[in-house]
This record gives C-alpha cells, sequence and structure tokens, in this order.
C-alpha cells in the first residue's frame, strides 16, 4: 500500500516539476530577448548630451556669437535638513532669497530621487570660492556645460536675436519636429533663422539607475550617441559699423539705421536704437531684468531698422520723381507751372513748402537738391491718383523685402482708391491727398529697409537682391520682381540730383559731404503729430560705384529747422565703411573660399 | 543527507549575492547570519538524529503543546511587518510556526500511526483534524495565510500516507474547494452537482454525507463574504496573480520584476553576483521569498535546472525512506516532512514565476530565515534518523 501511495506521490513531485521548468523554459528561453530588453529599460535612463552651438561670425571673420563654459550648481539628492543648511550656506554666495530657498526646497522635497538645479550661471569666482570650501557644500555639485555668448552685447542685440529654452507652442511648430523638451534654441534674429545649421544634434548618453531613481552608474550596456555640433554661420554684417553706430548714436534719442551692399545685397549693417544686450536672455531672462526692458518707454525690444514704420517724408520724392520721368509726365530739367512761394493753393487749402519764403523756379533736379516740396505736389497731380498709386504698389512698397531674418514689417501705402473709399467713404476725401502723398506724408508710412533697397535699385540701376545677412557665398540671388523702370539716362540724372544734394552748396546735406568719397542721398523730415519731426536720411556711395547704401531714421530728430540728426549719422558711417575697406580683411578663421574685401561676388 | 548540505551551502552563497545591492541595506550581511544559523542547525541535526524515534513519539505531546503555547505567546507580545510573527530574543528572531509545523506533524503521526486497518469514516478523523485545526487558526490569526495553508498541506500528507480512502479524502476537502468556487455560483453549481453525484456513487455512511454536503453548501455562501473580509492587500495578492498588469507598482511589482529579472537570465544567467535587477533593487525580498529569482537572473536555465534537480534528488529520497521506514511513526513524520517541503517548493518557485499567487513562504535551505533553516535541517535530521532505524 505504501508503495502505491508513494508511486502517486512520485508522480505528482514530477509532474510539479515539469511544470516548474516549462514556465522557466518559457520566461529564460523563449521570452529572454524580450526580458533582457525590459531589464534594460528598467534600469536604463536616456540622459541627453547637448550639441555645441555653431558661431557666428562677420564679414571679416570677427566673433558675433560663442560659447563659453558656464557653470551651474545642482544639489544631491539627501535629507531636507542638509539640504536646507547647505542652501543657507549658499545663500551669501548664491545671492538666494529666503522665499527662492524655500521654493528651492520644496522642488527638491517632491523629488526625492532627482538632483536640483539651483543656479544655471555662476560667475567663475563664485565656483573657484566654493571649491575652496568643498567640505562646507557635500550636496553640491557644480558641473560645467556651454553657454552662449555675444561679445558684443547691445550693439548686434537686434540682429543676433538670443537663445533660450524651448516653448510649449514652438514644440507643436513643424520647423520643430523631432526637437525636445528642455532643448535651447534660437528665438530671434539671425540664432532663429539659422537654427538649422546653429543648433547641431544633441546625443544620447546611456545611465543606469536603481530603483529609487537614483543615478547608479555612467556606462550602462548601451553605447552612447554623440551630439553632431552645429555648424558655423558667417555674416555679411560689419561688426565695426555694428559697433560705431551703438556709439554715435544720441543716446536719448530713438531710431534705426540700415546699411545694404547694393550690388548683392548683403547687409552691412542693421541697428536699432535703444538696444538690448542679448546676453541677458542667454539662460532664461530675469523677471527684473525682463521688467525693465518690457516698461521701458523706448521699447528696446522694437528692431526700428525693419520692423517700424515711419512716414518717408521728403526721401519719398524720389519715388515720385521716378514715376514721373519713366512715364514722360516730366523730365529732369522740367518746371512746373507755379513756382514756390512758400506754398500752394489748392482746393479752398494751402499746402506749405518747408521754406516759407519759397525756392522760386526750380527744375526737377534742383526741386530734389533744395527739397521742394510746392514742386513736387505739382509733379504728384500731374501725375494724377491712378498713376500714382498703381505706381508705387508696382515698386513693391506693399510687401516686405523678405530679409532673412524673422519681424519685419511691411510698409503701407494705398493701393487703390477703393482703399481711400473704404477708410473714408465716397465723398470723405478728394483728390488733395495726391499732395501729401507726393512729399511722402500723410497714408504712407515705410521702413528704413525698404528705402535702402529702393535707393540700391537706383544705385546700381538694376533690380535690387533681396536682403539677406548671411554672406552671399552660399546663399542664392534672389532678385526682386520689380524695377525702377527708367532708361539709363534717366537714373544717372536723378542721382546726379542726389549728388547736388549733399555736394553743391544750398543742398540740404551740404554740412556733412564726405571729403574722400562722392557721398549722395536725400534728406526728408517726416512730420510728426506727437512731437518734432522724424529726421531720414538715405542714400548711397560712392556715386559711380556704389558699394554701400544706407537708410537712417532718428525719431524726433529735427530739433530745430536745420540740424537733422540722420545725415551726419549716416555720413559717419559710411565714411567708416569705407575707410575699412581699403583695410585688408583679417583672413577668416574657417577654412571655405575666400572673398577678398570690396571684391564682387 | 548530501543534498541538505549541498542545498545550504547553495542557500547562502545567494544570499550572499542577494546582499550585494547598489545600495547597503540590512541585506548585506545577511549571509553572515544565515552562516551562524546553520551551525546551529547543523547541531541541532546532531543532537536530534540521535535521538530515538519512540522517544519521539513519547514527548510529542508536549513538544505539541508547548508550540500551542509559543503561538498564543506571540498573538500577544510577538512582532514582524504588519504581522504579530516573530517572538525576539536579544538580535535573534524565532518563529513559533516553523516550531508548530513539526510539533503538529509529529503528532498527528503518532496519532495515526499504529492501526492495523485506515479509519475509513470521516468522523473518526476528528482527532487529526482538532490537532492540525488549532494551530492552523492560531497561526491564521496573526495573520499568516501562506503558513497556515502548509498545515492544511501536512494534514492531507499524513492522511494520504496513513491510507485513508481517497473518497474520504476527498469529502472532507470537498468544502475546502467549495469555497474557493464560491465567487461564481455557476462554477460552484457545477462543483456541487458533482459533489452530490459521486456521494451517491460511493455511498458513504448518512450522517458523513449530510455533513458534506451541508459544509460544501456553507462554504460556497462563506465565499464572498470571506472574500470582503480579506484586508485589501490580501486581495490585491489575489487578483494581482491573475494579472499583474492592473497594478504594476504595487502589489504586481513583486511578480513582474520577478519575471524580469528571471527571464533575462536566458541559457547561462547574468553571472554570479552581477544580476542587475537584484543589484539595483529592483527585486524585492531578493533574499527571502524570492530568493529564487536571483537563481533565475544570475545563473540562467542552466542554474534552475541543477537546483530543481537537487531539490528533486532530495524529495525522491525523502519518498524512499518514507516507504522503506520500519515504525508507522516514522515513516509518517517523513513522508510529512516530503509533504512540507514539496508544498514549499512549489509554492515558493511558482510565486517566482507566476504560477502562484504571492504568499510569503520562504525555499527550503536557501532562502534567509534563521528559524526555518533550523526547522528543516531537525527535519531532515528526522528522516535520516528513520532511515537509520530501518
Amino acid at each position: 500500500m505504501r508503495a502505491r501511495r508513494a508511486r502517486g506521490a512520485r508522480t505528482l513531485l514530477l509532474g510539479a516539476l515539469a511544470l516548474l521548468v516549462l514556465s522557466f523554459f518559457r520566461l529564460q528561453v523563449v521570452g529572454r530577448a524580450e526580458y533582457r530588453l525590459r531589464s534594460e529599460n528598467n534600469r536604463l535612463r536616456a540622459i541627453t548630451i547637448p550639441a555645441p552651438r555653431g558661431a557666428v561670425y562677420d564679414r571679416r571673420g570677427r566673433l558675433l556669437a560663442e560659447n563659453v563654459p558656464g557653470y551651474s550648481l545642482s544639489l544631491l539628492p539627501g535629507p531636507p535638513d542638509s539640504a536646507r543648511a547647505t542652501l543657507d550656506r549658499l545663500a551669501p554666495w548664491l545671492d538666494l532669497s529666503g522665499e527662492e530657498r524655500e521654493e528651492l526646497l520644496v522642488r527638491y522635497r517632491q523629488r526625492p530621487g532627482s538632483a536640483l538645479l539651483v543656479r544655471d550661471d555662476l560667475a567663475p569666482s563664485v565656483v573657484a570660492a566654493l571649491e575652496e570650501r568643498r567640505p562646507q557644500f557635500r550636496l553640491v555639485v557644480i558641473e560645467t556645460h556651454p553657454r552662449r555668448h555675444y561679445p558684443s552685447g547691445e550693439s548686434i542685440g537686434h540682429l543676433i536675436g538670443y537663445v533660450s529654452e524651448i516653448s510649449e507652442a514652438e514644440l507643436g511648430q513643424p520647423e520643430f519636429a523631432g526637437y525636445d523638451p528642455g532643448r535651447i534654441v534660437g528665438k530671434k534674429g539671425v540664432e532663429r533663422a539659422y537654427e538649422a545649421e546653429l543648433g547641431g544634434t544633441p546625443g544620447v548618453h546611456f545611465v543606469e539607475v536603481n530603483a529609487r531613481g537614483s543615478i547608479v552608474s555612467e556606462f550602462g550596456p548601451r553605447p552612447s550617441i554623440p551630439a553632431t555640433p552645429g555648424s558655423e554661420v558667417r555674416l555679411s554684417i560689419d561688426l565695426g559699423l555694428q559697433e560705431l553706430a551703438d556709439s554715435i548714436f544720441p543716446d536719448t534719442l530713438k531710431g534705426g539705421v540700415v546699411a545694404l551692399d547694393p550690388r548683392n545685397g548683403e547687409v552691412l549693417l542693421l541697428y536699432s536704437h535703444p538696444s538690448f544686450d542679448p546676453n541677458l536672455f542667454v539662460g532664461g531672462i530675469s523677471s527684473a531684468n525682463w521688467a525693465v526692458l518690457r516698461d521701458d518707454p523706448g521699447q528696446p525690444l522694437l528692431n526700428r531698422a525693419m520692423s517700424a514704420l515711419y512716414p518717408p517724408g521728403s526721401t519719398w520724392k524720389l519715388v515720385v520723381a521716378t514715376l514721373g520721368l519713366r512715364s514722360g509726365q516730366a523730365t529732369i530739367d522740367s518746371h512746373m507751372p507755379n513756382s514756390c512761394g512758400g506754398a500752394l493753393q489748392y482746393g479752398n487749402r494751402s499746402f506749405r513748402c518747408w521754406k516759407r519764403s519759397g525756392h522760386g523756379s526750380l527744375d526737377m533736379s534742383g526741386a530734389i537738391k533744395e527739397s521742394c516740396n510746392v514742386f513736387f505736389y505739382q509733379l504728384g497731380l500731374r501725375l494724377g491718383l491712378d498713376r500714382l498709386l498703381p505706381g508705387v504698389d508696382g515698386l513693391g512698397f506693399n510687401r516686405r523685402t523678405g530679409i532673412d531674418i524673422p519681424g519685419e514689417v511691411s510698409g503701407r501705402f494705398p493701393p487703390s482708391r477703393e482703399w481711400y473709399d473704404r477708410r473714408f467713404g465716397p465723398r470723405g476725401w478728394t483728390e488733395s491727398v495726391t499732395l501729401n502723398l507726393s512729399i511722402g506724408q500723410g497714408e504712407t508710412e515705410q521702413t528704413p529697409l525698404r528705402m535702402a533697397q529702393f535707393y540700391a535699385a537706383l544705385a546700381t540701376g538694376l533690380s535690387p537682391v533681396v536682403p539677406h545677412l548671411r554672406r552671399s557665398e552660399v546663399l542664392e540671388t534672389i532678385r526682386e520682381g520689380w524695377q525702377t523702370g527708367l532708361e539709363e539716362e534717366q537714373r544717372r540724372q536723378l542721382v546726379d540730383a542726389l549728388r547736388r544734394v549733399v555736394n553743391e552748396p544750398g543742398g540740404t546735406a551740404y554740412t556733412h559731404r564726405l571729403s574722400d568719397w562722392t557721398l549722395v542721398g536725400k534728406t526728408g523730415t517726416a512730420q510728426n503729430p506727437h512731437g518734432e519731426p522724424h529726421s531720414w536720411f538715405v542714400g548711397f556711395a560712392p556715386a559711380e560705384d556704389p558699394r554701400i547704401v544706407i537708410a537712417a531714421v532718428v525719431e524726433n530728430g529735427h530739433p530745430d529747422n536745420t540740424t537733422s540728426l540722420a545725415v551726419p549719422l549716416a555720413a559717419r558711417l559710411v565714411r567708416r565703411y569705407l575707410t575699412d575697406e581699403d583695410v585688408p580683411a583679417a583672413p577668416p578663421s574657417v577654412p571655405g573660399p575666400t572673398v577678398a574685401a570690396g571684391g564682387s561676388p | 543527507m548530501a543534498a541538505a548540505l549541498i542545498l545550504t551551502l547553495f542557500g547562502i552563497a545567494m544570499i550572499y549575492s542577494a546582499g550585494l545591492t547598489d545600495m547597503p541595506s540590512a541585506v548585506s550581511g545577511a549571509w553572515r547570519r544565515q552562516a551562524v544559523w546553520l551551525v546551529i542547525a547543523a547541531v541541532a541535526f546532531g543532537v536530534t538524529s540521535r535521538v530515538p524515534l519512540r522517544w519521539l513519539e513519547w514527548v510529542a505531546p508536549w513538544i505539541y503543546g508547548l508550540s500551542l503555547l509559543t503561538l498564543l505567546a506571540v498573538l500577544v507580545v510577538g512582532s514582524g511587518p504588519g504581522t504579530s510573527s516573530w517572538l525576539k530574543f536579544g538580535g535573534f528572531s524565532f518563529q513559533p510556526a516553523e516550531l508548530a509545523k513539526l510539533a503538529t506533524i509529529l503528532m498527528l503521526a503518532r496519532t495515526l500511526s499504529g492501526r492495523a486497518e485506515p479509519e475509513p469514516r470521516l468522523f473518526r478523523l476528528w482527532r487529526p483534524l482538532l490537532i492540525t485545526f488549532v494551530p492552523f487558526v492560531l497561526v491564521l490569526a496573526q495573520p499568516d495565510l501562506g503558513s497556515a495553508v502548509i498545515f492544511g498541506v501536512i494534514l492531507m500528507s499524513a492522511l494520504y500516507w496513513a491510507g485513508i480512502p481517497l473518497f474520504t479524502i476527498f469529502m472532507l476537502v470537498s468544502p475546502g474547494v467549495s469555497l474557493l468556487l464560491g465567487w461564481s455560483a455557476t462554477v460552484w453549481g457545477i462543483w456541487f452537482i458533482l459533489v452530490v453525484l459521486l456521494l451517491y456513487v460511493k455511498r458513504p455512511y448518512i450522517p458523513e454525507a449530510i455533513a458534506v454536503g451541508v459544509g460544501n453548501l456553507a462554504a460556497g455562501a462563506m465565499a464572498t463574504p470571506l472574500w470582503n473580509s480579506l484586508a485589501p492587500y490580501q486581495q490585491n495578492r489575489l487578483l494581482v496573480f491573475l494579472n499583474p498588469g492592473i497594478d504594476p507598482r504595487g502589489a504586481g511589482w513583486h511578480l513582474i520584476q520577478s519575471q524580469v529579472a528571471i527571464g533575462s537570465g536566458g541559457w547561462l544567467g547574468q553571472g554570479f553576483g552581477h544580476g542587475p535587477q537584484k543589484r539595483l533593487s529592483f527585486l524585492p525580498e531578493q533574499h527571502t521569498d524570492f530568493v529564487f529569482s536571483v537563481v533565475g537572473e544570475e545563473l540562467g536555465f542552466l542554474g534552475v535546472v541543477l537546483v530543481l534537480a537537487a531539490f528533486t534528488w532530495l524529495l525522491l529520497r525523502t519518498v524512499r525512506i518514507a516507504t522503506a521506514a520500519g515504525s508507522d511513526f516514522g515513516s509518517l513524520v517523513t513522508f510529512s516532512l516530503f509533504g512540507v517541503w514539496f508544498a514549499h517548493l512549489v509554492i515558493n518557485i511558482g510565486m517566482t514565476v507566476g504560477l502562484m499567487p504571492v504568499t510569503g513562504l520562504p525555499l527550503p535551505f536557501v532562502s534567509y530565515g534563521g528559524t526555518f533553516l533550523l526547522m528543516t535541517f531537525v527535519g531532515v535530521a528526522l528522516a535520516a534518523r528513520t532511515a537509520m532505524e530501518s
């Protein structure tokens, strides 16, 4: 009997055993790969290795944006009391307020297994001081990481932009497909426009963690993928010119200056005043600094060279002159029926010229030189709205130039009579609007950039190139679709008139002529209902073979009837540029095609 | 005997490995304590194997009484994580439940041996039932459901080996099955019909048949209220056993981690001492309940098979000893031990792979646990003694 029962017991034993072995077989042999993977997934965490960002250089190879080592301080996981004590000891070095410490402790307690980032941008002196006192700060770990730095600060703020952490909204955009949260991206200016090249590709590094999430080992079974650094970008900007503009722009006034190379559309200067220091934004701008920038009535974040609109004033007269010449309604030496006595009567209103005593009878060239309003009122009337409105529209003035950094605003000019009907009602306006439009006042506003581009067309006789901050070698040259429509002889005549503005006594810019080069251009005084008129100058040099076109606006820059602050500003910048051009450029610090300064692309 | 020693040394090695976690914990020094217990157990082995079985048979009721006292004591002054399972004496802890298991084995063996004819009638089995029932309840009150179940196993093994007719055993067990099936009226209904049919076919005594029927009905009815009276963690354990995914961070965590650890071991394991899941503390209870997962992770399928083979050898030898034993008493004791060890093995290892719910039963010789090791060795001594006296 025992034997029988023993057999039963043995059978049960072997049966159970087989079942167990089978289960293990299933797990260990059949499921091996899957469980091996899960084991790894359990304990490996992917840590992003940020890619070093590409540097940005100006046309001579000078550095505009670079990466410097930044020091961040974190607290290692540990008991909250030690954390509190450590923060208290750190407070004087890091300038931590009581509330900041409390807030940090709250976050510290919320994530007990992870290190807490306390400060991102320690000064090297603070780092050295803390390292000397290591035993007091056992919970502290100081790490280096690359930080963006703009050596020229305010002088390039608007054009270079800045970098900061990618926002929620940006993560959803197609241009940022594949970007992870926490990544640093360009936010404005060149940093944003060329993010794809500058940004590089981050790498991944796998670390081993234990069940509580603490990092245990830096070397897991999976190999790291190294980061691909960003490529560098060379701009056509001249840093010397930017810094000069920053130093000579009248401190208490606002305005913008832009300079182009008319032959290839390269932007040599893009400056707006007041400016801001992009270094403030790196690593996240403090709320104090942000408040200062945001609440400053001077609006330092506004790029006045291409994102602000001003009535062009007398600089607009060249546009009207262009339309007049090409339509055959006038020639360079035609006179208008009424000579300038200080005002023109039209309808029941008197439209004034800026010179009360009047200019007498001038031909077009003289009217440009002395900026006579009365001449241009009549030229405008002769053209009529039906030629003026579509003509201006056909010269591209209602569209953006398409410059390669974001934020440009398109100018405004009434495109048609219907526009006036909609605005004022069919009986709310008369042909008299033509007069103001002809002298660049009224319902017309442009950016300095757009004005510069038009004058570039006058300077070269060609359809202008779309302006860009990047050096031409790597970009396709795109020309605008419009042309001035002038015959070459007519163009020369206009250029000569511009020459007379600056270089002949009686010209409105005579006092600021240059001695070594022939600077030509047009002054402008834009009436401003809120205060003193704005001062404009748009011109180019040298007249025979123009290499720089400049447009400058100084808000309220016409304090009395003689001083026009935009003119000396523009003249000094042009002189500096042309002088420096003769100095051989420093050899570029990166291998690549070398273009000698002043050579054609 | 040799098997027992090999397994124990292996067990110590495993505990040492379990202690090699990345962050130091209480477990790191556990292997040393286990080694100390091994020495004590070896001494106990030496002592016990010199004791004649007849003397043990005579002393059994006293041992039994003592064990009941300790069980009562632990309910009053005991300590342990969430349960009162341990009595502490200056640094070392002692589990009365383990003593009670041995004592019950001895007591049952004494009661059931010396009969010429195996008892077919259910009601005459009241004495073995009572002997088992009292410690069962006391252990259940701790609460220690896993260990309590072992008492049932002891009873079954003893009755089986004593030659009680299978049908009688069936009648005894049927209310238990009813309890398990009581959650579904349909399933239980089928079972009940089966019971009735068998009763009809086998024709036991009427009172017994009625008792069985009533027992089944009562058990079936009690199923749901009993489930509701279980603490949520106990309910969770059983639910999670069926589907670990429903609570992967809580109750299901043990099982999932165990499976990952074992599965990642592959054919040859990740190397002794190197198992990543264990090292990084992903595997809980890796020195006690889940020690076999460490085996699976570090020594792979090959290691698992070897360990199982060692256990099988031990168990088969135990059965052989029981079969060839000179006295009924010795034979019953040995077979009951077989039952206990077999149950522990199946439940513990089954738990690590997901065939059994998580119950907290240790693996003999390998899991860390002083009292358990000691009592197991005493058991081995008893088996050895039986072999000697054959």
